[in-house]
C-alpha cells in the first residue's frame, strides 16, 4: 500500500484553511474513504456528509481537485498523481469543513407545485405508455446531490438565488409539465417565478451530472421553448391576448 | 445543571422519528389527519436508506399474471418467513399493498410500465408470480422522493440533521425526546403526545454491511431502554448478492432484480451450482433442470422458477457452502452473470445502476463479463414488538414501523416486502399515533432524564482522554462478522457475549475531540451504545433459538424443530437493568389464514381452501 497526501479545507462560516494529511491508499479506494480514513486516524472532528456509498442518495458531493463530484464514486486511480485537493461546495454557505447549508435548495422544492394528476380510468389504472414515461423517468433518477446547482453560473457567480430556481429544479418542474398524468399549467410560473430565463445554456450542469440526466437539452431547452411558444410566437401572443391569458 | 428552559424546546402531537419510507409514510398520515407533526431525520431529507432499495416493492395487483392476489402474496410472505409471521400482519400486508402502491402514482412515482399501459411488476425471489411494482433498479429512490415531494406540500415540520439521544417519558408513557443539531451541536427537547420510531436496523455493528452509517440500531436501542419489548432479533437477512471487491466497496448491495431479470450463479468452475442446493419444501415449485428454468424465464406458465429466485435466506447458504469448499471466485465470492442471459442494451436498460456501480467502482462491465458477489448483512426481521393494528409498542404512546419492528417477515423477508411493508405499516402507525395523541393529556418532561441524557453525550467531549470510537466501531464490525455471521454456533456466540462487555467497556470512555459542531468521532461515540445494545440482543437471541430456520443458522443444531415455531425470542430490560431474555409462546393462528399459509397452490387456486375468506 502506497501512502498519498490530501489537502482538505477545514473551516467553518468564519473562514479556514487547507491541511495536508497523509493516509495509505489501497486498491478501489474512492475519495470518501480517503476521508473517512483521515477521520478515524487523524481528524475526528472532520466533517463531512455522507450516507450509501454507492452513487445513489447524492450526500456526499464535494469540490475534488476543484471539480464538484461525488466523493463516494471518484476513484484515487482515476485522479491524476500526486496531491488530492478536497473542499466544500463553493455555491452554498459552509457549515463545517466538508459540510455545506444546502437549505435553500429544500426551500425551491417547496415553492413547486405538486402533480395534479387527472382522473383515473373506469377500472381504476392510470393507463402510462413507456415510451410516454422515459423520458419523466429520466429526470427522476435526479439522487439530489446538487452538483448541477453548485456549478450553475447564475447560481455560483452571478448569485441570482432570488430569481432562478437552479437546474435541479428546472427538472422537476420538467418533470412534471412533461408528466403524462398532470393537468397543471406550469408555463407562467416556469418562466416568471422559477425564471428559466436566466439559463443561458452552458450545460456546465449536464457535465457534472453523476446520473447522467441530459439536464440542459433534455429538461431546459424544452421547457425553454415551451415558453417561447406561450408568450413569444405572434399568433400565440395575439390569442392570449384576445382570451386574455397571462 | 441543566435548566430545561434554556434548552430550545419544540412541541408536536406526533413526533415521527425517521425520514425513510416507514416515517415520511407515517408523518403523512397525520398531517393528512389534521395533527401537529414533527418528523427528524438525522440525514437530510431524502437521504435515508430507503433510497438504496433497488429492486422493487411487492404489491398483488396482478397486472402482469392475473392470478395474483392478495392470498397468494400472504401465502408466499408466510413461507418465506418459515412461519414464525406474525399471521395478522402478513394479512394486512398483502391485502393493503396494492392500494398504498396506487397511492404513489397519484403523488407523482412513475414506475416502469406493462404494454398495456399499467404499472409493471417483476419477479423476485419467493414470489409465486411478478408482484414487483419498480423504476428499474432504483425503485427505493422513486418512493423516498415520491412521499418527500408529497410530504412537504402537508405542513409537517421537518426536521434535518438532527439526532435523536433518548425518548423522554412521562410516567408509563413516552413523551418526547432529547435530540441533538448535528450542525451546531446544541441540545433540543421534543414533547410529543405519541412518538412513532422508524429508524431502521442495525447492520452497521457488522463488517460486510449494504447499511449505511445511519444503521446504527437507534430506533431498538432507545425503544429497549424506555422499556420495550424486542422480538425475533436472531433473523438477520444475510442478502445474498453484495459486492465483494475491491474492498472498499464489500457489502454493497447488488439488487435480486439480476436474478428476476435472468441472471445466474456460477462457482468457479462455471458450474451454476443453485440446482445443487434446493430444499424440500420448495422442490415442488422449483425448476430441476436449466431446461426448465430458461423457459419460465420466457414465460411458459408450466414451468417452474429457477433455482437462483428460491428466498435469500437458502441462496445465501448456498454461496457459503461453495466459497468454504473452495469453489469460490478470486476474491471469495461467487459468479453472478447476467452478460450471457441478456443483450447488452437490456442490461442496461432494466439494470442501469448496477451497470455504473460495476462500471464506477470495481472497473466491471456487467455487459460482457460476470460480477463477484456474496453474502452482506442487509435487514433486521426483528425489532421492536408492535400490535398488527396500530404498531403501537409495549410502551403507551410509542409506535414502530418499517424495519426496526418486528413481525411482518417471520424468520425471512422476502425481496420487495420491505418497501410494501414501509408504506402499509408507516401510514398504520400514523394512524395509531394520530388516534393516542387524541386522548393524551399534556407531556410533562422530567429534568433528570434530560439531565442525564445530556451528560452521557457531553461527558465524551470533556473527558480527558480514551478510547478512539472509531476504533472501537471497527472492532464491533470485525467481532460480529465473525461470531455472529450467516452461520453460528454456540462457542462463538458465548465468545461474542464475552467480547460485546469488553466492547461496552471501551465505549463507555470514548472520546472524542473538539466541539460538538458537526463531529464524526462524536456523532460515532454516541451511535456506539446503541449498536452494542442491538448486537448483544441479536447475539443473546441467537444463544437463545436452538434450531435453524430463515436467515438464522445454527451449525450445532441444523434444521428446523417443530417445537421452535410455536415461540418468538423477546427481549426486555429486566428491573436490575439487566437484558432479560424469554422463550415466549405464540398465539396460534387464525385457522382461514393457516389453512390458506399451508395449502396446495393449486388447491388456493381453485378455490378449495380459502374461498370464503376475504
Amino acid at each position: 500500500m502506497a501512502q498519498r497526501t490530501f489537502k482538505i479545507w477545514r473551516g467553518n462560516k468564519d473562514g479556514g484553511e487547507f491541511k495536508d494529511y497523509s493516509v495509505e491508499v489501497g486498491p478501489g479506494m474512492v475519495v470518501l474513504d480517503a476521508v473517512h480514513r483521515v477521520q478515524a486516524e487523524h481528524a475526528g472532528d472532520l466533517a463531512c456528509r455522507w450516507n450509501c456509498k454507492a452513487g445513489k442518495c447524492g450526500s456526499c458531493s464535494m469540490e475534488i481537485n476543484g471539480k464538484p463530484r461525488l466523493s463516494c464514486m471518484t476513484r484515487l486511480n482515476s485522479l491524476p498523481e500526486g496531491t488530492v485537493t478536497v473542499q466544500p461546495l463553493k455555491t452554498f454557505p459552509v457549515i463545517k469543513d466538508l459540510v455545506t447549508d444546502v437549505k435553500w435548495n429544500y426551500e425551491q422544492n417547496k415553492r413547486i407545485a405538486p402533480l395534479k394528476p387527472k382522473p383515473r380510468d373506469a377500472d381504476g389504472h392510470h393507463r402510462m405508455m413507456q415510451e410516454d414515461v422515459d423520458r419523466v423517468q429520466e429526470f427522476r433518477k435526479c439522487i439530489e446531490c446538487f452538483l448541477c446547482q453548485d456549478v450553475c453560473h447564475v447560481l455560483r457567480d452571478h448569485h441570482k438565488h432570488d430569481q432562478f430556481v437552479g437546474p435541479r429544479f428546472m427538472i422537476r418542474l420538467a418533470q412534471l409539465e412533461m408528466h403524462p398524468l398532470d393537468t397543471a399549467d406550469r408555463i407562467p410560473a416556469i418562466r416568471k417565478e422559477y425564471g428559466s430565463g436566466w439559463c443561458n445554456i452552458t450545460r456546465c450542469c449536464t457535465e457534472v451530472c453523476p446520473e447522467h440526466i441530459g439536464i440542459t437539452d433534455n429538461g431546459i431547452i424544452p421547457l425553454k421553448e415551451r415558453v417561447v411558444d406561450r408568450y413569444f410566437d405572434p399568433i400565440a401572443w395575439l390569442l392570449n391576448k384576445i382570451r386574455g391569458k397571462k | 445543571m441543566a435548566d430545561l428552559n434554556e434548552i430550545q424546546t419544540l412541541e408536536h402531537d406526533v413526533l415521527v422519528i425517521g425520514a425513510g419510507g416507514a416515517g415520511l409514510r407515517a408523518a403523512i398520515e397525520c398531517a393528512a389527519r389534521g395533527v401537529n407533526t414533527g418528523l427528524v431525520c438525522k440525514s437530510l431529507l431524502g437521504k435515508a436508506h430507503t433510497v438504496m432499495a433497488e429492486g422493487g416493492m411487492a404489491a398483488a395487483m396482478g397486472n402482469v399474471d392475473a392470478r395474483d392476489n392478495w392470498k397468494v402474496h400472504f401465502r408466499d410472505t408466510m413461507r418465506g418467513g418459515k412461519f414464525l409471521n406474525n399471521w395478522r400482519m402478513a394479512e394486512l400486508h398483502a391485502k393493503e399493498a396494492p392500494d398504498r402502491v396506487r397511492e404513489l402514482e397519484e403523488w407523482g412515482a412513475v414506475f416502469d410500465r406493462t404494454r398495456q399501459g399499467l404499472i409493471s411488476q417483476r419477479n423476485f425471489g419467493g414470489h409465486r408470480y411478478p408482484r414487483l411494482a419498480h423504476v428499474g433498479d432504483r425503485t427505493g429512490l422513486e418512493l423516498i422522493r415520491t412521499l418527500q415531494d408529497h410530504g412537504v406540500h402537508q405542513g409537517i415540520h421537518v426536521h434535518m440533521e438532527c439526532t435523536v439521544l433518548d425518548l423522554l417519558k412521562d410516567g408509563d408513557r413516552v413523551c418526547g425526546a432529547l435530540a441533538y443539531w448535528r450542525d451546531t451541536g446544541r441540545f433540543v427537547i421534543f414533547k410529543a403526545k405519541a412518538v412513532v420510531l422508524a429508524t431502521g436496523g442495525a447492520g452497521k455493528a457488522w463488517r460486510i454491511t449494504s447499511n449505511s452509517w445511519e444503521y446504527s440500531g437507534d430506533g431498538l436501542a432507545m425503544a429497549y431502554l424506555a422499556g420495550a419489548e424486542l422480538m425475533d432479533l436472531e433473523f438477520t437477512q444475510f442478502h445474498p448478492t453484495g459486492m465483494v471487491w475491491p474492498p472498499s466497496v464489500r457489502g454493497t448491495l447488488v439488487t435480486e432484480g439480476v436474478r428476476g431479470d435472468g441472471g445466474i450463479l456460477k462457482n468457479k468452475e462455471g458450474k451454476r451450482f443453485m440446482f445443487g442446493y434446493i430444499p424440500a419444501k420448495f422442490a415442488a415449485e422449483t425448476a430441476d433442470t436449466e431446461d426448465e428454468a430458461n423457459r419460465w424465464l420466457k414465460g411458459d406458465k408450466s414451468a417452474r422458477r429457477p433455482p437462483e429466485l428460491l428466498t435469500r435466506d437458502e441462496v445465501a447458504r448456498a454461496i457459503n457452502a461453495e466459497v468454504k469448499a473452495g469453489r469460490g471466485s478470486e476474491h471469495g465470492g461467487v459468479y453472478l452473470d447476467i452478460a450471457s442471459r441478456l443483450p447488452a442494451e437490456q442490461i442496461k436498460r432494466r439494470l442501469p445502476g448496477m451497470y455504473h456501480q460495476f462500471k464506477e467502482l470495481a472497473e466491471v462491465d456487467i455487459t460482457k463479463d460476470p460480477m463477484e458477489v456474496g453474502p452482506t448483512l442487509h435487514y433486521f426481521m426483528g425489532g421492536i414488538r408492535v400490535d398488527a393494528e396500530s404498531q403501537m409498542t409495549t410502551v403507551p404512546g410509542l409506535f414502530a414501523a418499517g424495519e426496526c419492528a418486528a413481525g411482518l417477515h417471520g424468520a425471512n423477508r422476502l425481496g420487495g416486502n420491505s418497501l410494501s411493508d414501509l408504506i402499509v405499516f408507516g401510514k398504520r402507525a400514523g394512524a395509531g399515533a394520530c388516534d393516542f395523541a387524541a386522548s393524551a393529556q399534556a407531556p410533562v418532561i422530567d429534568k433528570d432524564q434530560v439531565e442525564a441524557s445530556m451528560r452521557r453525550a457531553t461527558d465524551i467531549l470533556n473527558r480527558e482522554s480514551g478510547s478512539n470510537p472509531f476504533v472501537v466501531q471497527d472492532k464491533l464490525q470485525d467481532m460480529m462478522s465473525h461470531n455472529v455471521g450467516i452461520i453460528r454456533t454456540k462457542s462463538e456466540l458465548e465468545t461474542a457475549v464475552e467480547k460485546l462487555k469488553e466492547l461496552s467497556a471501551e465505549a463507555a470512555t470514548a472520546k472524542a475531540h473538539a466541539t460538538s459542531q458537526y463531529n464524526a468521532g462524536w456523532h460515532t461515540a454516541l451511535d456506539l451504545r446503541n449498536l452494542l445494545l442491538c448486537s448483544e440482543a441479536v447475539t443473546k437471541a441467537a444463544l437463545t433459538r436452538e434450531e435453524s430456520r430463515g436467515a438464522h443458522t445454527r451449525e450445532d443444531f441444523p434444521g428446523e424443530r417443530e417445537e421452535w415455531v410455536k415461540y418468538n425470542v423477546i427481549i426486555k430490560r429486566g428491573n436490575d437493568g439487566d437484558m432479560v431474555v424469554e422463550k415466549r409462546q405464540r398465539p396460534a393462528g387464525p385457522q382461514p389464514l393457516v389453512e390458506i399459509a399451508n395449502s396446495k397452490i393449486e388447491d388456493l387456486e381453485a378455490g378449495k381452501v380459502g374461498a370464503d375468506y376475504q
